[in-house]
């Protein structure tokens, strides 16, 4: 079976009862994932979720040492995890501690505590490479993550803990949106901010600790940041945002686990997170809100509308036209012909613009302060922007300007 | 102890172990210097970022020239890095998203690139993975040709160092002299950037430039300590020195004189350390000099005469 074949069965779940469990744990964990790290990114933290990640390290090392200690094997993952909770629990609150209590800002709260967990967590490893039972124990794949050879414990484990962390983020969504976005105005209806930040932040830690396994420590941040960042794209909602930023982390970790279980020798980790960024990127070009490319065609119309209305004006005052794009654009609406004279068509929408321009002039002058006048941009026709009534006076004026005019000559 | 000790800095000591301290304190060194400044510009976490972006720069390096030379690695992990900065800017001004959400969706995804193409790639030939990047193999720099003290002095032995010795040493005297000639520009702009530009300071050049320099540093060290000592030497030394002192001279001294504790005490405790407790094994010096730089940190946030913000001495 080629593995075009075996991508495809494994993304109907039809790639064996393993690899089904692994890849819906994967989703389940991304789905979490990103609805958490939505609110993280909303409330500007998204970095702290990569100081508490690191800072698992050591509570892995940990929990092995202790487990091996009580004469079990060292491996089993329900005490992994609880270890490595409690290390970045640890870790969280020592960037509390250090912004509130001294004056270092938090960005380097931040990276003091996720290098020097980090490296305590390599020695302990390397310790544990010393001990007996610790050559093959495999915490290197808590690094990167490795769902080759997952037991159905473990992945029953990780998707039932994922799918509570998707719980635990609906049931707090009100008031975490609230603190992520107006902290102050939060604190004043009675909503404790610093407790909802730390539940924010301790989401991102049962995110963290579940996703080891699959994704591991270095990557996982990724995870909470990355989907949200890709949602913002399409909304400026945050019920949806926070919907898509979810969808988008549960496909990535969905396919990510998929693919990678097709290609056993991969560690899941990065591909999960090269599967987020692919979103991001198709986010970042596509979206019709805020995508490039939207933008993009919305500049081009914009430029173009400029050029044509330009062009008009110059073909109503008799002057030549010199400029290469606005003699294209009204060629291509039939408005000149190749040697720049207008057509019949053109002289018609010339006349037109050249009025609209003169009456917008006497609105001006008669309404400085009309608030259609403050929205003028020299492309919308007046009409648009104008009742009848007023655009009738506005010819009478311009009438009575043009007779005054005239008796003076 | 004593007799341990004495005989711990013998001849044995100047062959396995001198040039080890010697290169991780040069490395600490190197990183400490930019950090001052980053972390004064609220920066600390781009010396994170851009130590993650190392890795891919050094995988793709080896796929272009298929070799492990220092040359190539080192032009394409400072490629790695400006692309690296330059990605965080178009996604921050595209994305409008907060900083560190920019910085941590191109890391994140730049390492897993790193990483996978590591993996896909037989590089089973080259002593080149994750682990290596991560950890550094600091143990392994030894001074072979060594026989003593006496081979400081012998041109010979001199000539068989490890190259990253003299590398990070040239690194470091460049980066001091950047510091050093550019220290008014650097301060007032660290400080007062709005200020910095009205008496004519180009302070985005400058801010490149500090961006530059940290690449460097983190290249070069990277190459010999890993990505975890550079990450905590651009952070921890510069932020233990900044609760010492009100001065920005005297932080950057005090950040020169904890990295140098960090890099002696985390290799000496690391190699011998074990064996006080009758370990014959020796930890990961890396992770050793992290942790003792995160020691440091904490005894200065506990005690620092310069703790506290302005203002805040009534109130705790």
């Amino acid at each position: 079976m080629g593995f075009g074949d075996y991508f495809i069965s494994a993304l109907f779940l039809q790639a064996g009862y393993n690899s089904a469990l692994v890849a819906i744990g994967a989703g389940l964990l991304g789905l979490s994932a990103g609805s958490a790290g939505a609110f993280i990114f909303l409330r500007k933290r998204a970095l702290v979720s990569d100081a508490i990640s690191h800072a698992t390290l050591p509570g892995v090392g940990l929990a092995f040492i202790i487990m091996v200690a009580f004469g079990s094997d060292g491996r089993w993952l329900p005490g992994l995890i609880l270890g490595s909770a409690i290390s970045s629990a640890i870790g969280l609150l020592m960037v509390e501690w250090i912004t509130r209590k001294t004056r270092l800002t938090e960005d380097a709260a931040i990276g003091a505590v996720l290098s020097v967990f980090f490296g305590f967590g390599i020695v302990l490893l390397t310790v544990i490479q010393t001990m007996s039972s610790g050559r093959q124990a495999g915490l290197e794949n808590f690094l990167l993550g490795s769902t080759a050879g997952m037991l159905i414990s473990e992945a029953t484990t990780i998707a039932v803990a994922g799918a509570m962390a998707a719980g635990f983020v609906f049931l707090l969504r009100r008031p975490m949106t609230l603190v992520a976005f107006d902290p102050e105005y939060a604190a004043t209806t009675g909503v404790n901010v610093r407790n909802i930040d730390l539940a924010m932040m301790g989401l991102a830690l049962i995110v963290t600790v579940i996703g080891l396994k699959i994704v591991g420590l270095i990557l996982i941040v990724a995870l909470l940041i990355i989907p949200p960042v890709a949602a913002r794209f399409w909304t400026n909602q945050v019920g949806r945002m926070i919907g898509i930023a979810a969808v988008i982390g549960g496909l990535s970790g969905y396919v990510g686990a998929v693919l990678s279980a097709a290609h056993a020798a991969l560690p899941t980790g990065p591909i999960i997170v090269l599967v987020a960024f692919g979103f991001f990127m198709i986010s970042a070009l596509f979206s019709p809100l805020r995508g490039g490319l939207a933008s993009a065609l919305r500049h081009q119309r914009f430029q173009r509308r400029v050029h044509r209305r330009q062009g008009l004006l110059s073909l109503a005052r008799r002057e030549p036209i010199y400029d290469g794009l606005t003699i294209r654009i009204l060629r291509r609406a039939g408005m000149i012909r190749a040697d720049g004279v207008a057509t019949a068509r053109g002289r018609i929408a010339a006349e037109k613009a050249a009025h609209d321009e003169a009456r917008w002039a006497m609105a001006r002058r008669m309404l400085p302060d009309d608030s259609a006048i403050e929205r003028y941009d020299g492309l919308t026709p007046i009409e648009r922007m104008m009742t009848p009534d007023q655009i009738a006076e506005i010819d009478r004026m311009i009438q009575s300007a043009q007779t005054t005019q005239g008796a003076k000559a | 102890m004593i007799d341990d000790l004495i005989t711990a800095l013998g001849a044995e000591f100047v062959q396995l172990s001198l040039t080890p301290i010697v290169i991780g304190t040069l490395a600490a060194i190197a990183c400490a210097l930019p950090g001052n400044f980053l972390l004064l510009r609220r920066q600390a976490l781009i010396g994170d970022a851009i130590s993650h972006v190392v890795l891919p720069g050094i995988v793709a390096a080896f796929l272009v020239t298929g070799t492990i030379t220092a040359v190539p690695m080192m032009l394409g992990a400072g490629a790695a890095a400006i692309i690296a900065v330059a990605m965080i800017e178009i996604v921050k001004r595209l994305g409008r998203v907060e900083p560190g959400a920019a910085m941590g969706l191109v890391f994140t995804t730049l390492f897993a690139a790193g990483v996978l193409f590591l993996e896909i790639t037989d590089t089973s030939s080259v002593h080149i993975d994750v682990q290596h990047a991560l950890l550094g193999n600091l143990e392994s720099l030894i001074w072979f040709d060594a026989e003593g003290w006496g081979s400081l002095l012998d041109p010979a032995a001199l000539a068989t160092l490890p190259p990253q010795l003299p590398r990070l040493a040239v690194v470091l005297v460049g980066i001091g002299l950047f510091i050093f000639l550019f220290w008014k520009e650097l301060k007032i702009s660290t400080f007062d950037a709005a200020f910095a530009g009205a008496i004519g300071i180009r302070t985005r050049v400058l801010g490149f430039a500090l961006v530059v320099a940290t690449a460097v540093a983190a290249v070069a060290a990277f190459d010999a300590v890993g990505s975890i000592i550079v990450i905590a030497m651009f952070v921890c030394p510069p932020a233990s020195a900044r609760l010492m002192t009100n001065q920005l001279a005297r932080q950057v001294g005090w950040s020169v004189v904890f990295a140098t504790i960090s890099a002696i005490l985390g290799y000496v405790l690391a190699g011998y350390g074990p064996g006080w407790f009758g370990s014959p094994y020796a930890v990961s010096a890396a992770g050793m000099i992290a942790t003792v730089s995160g020691v440091i940190l904490i005894l200065t946030c506990l005690f620092g005469p310069q703790r506290k913000r302005v203002g805040q001495q009534a109130e705790a």
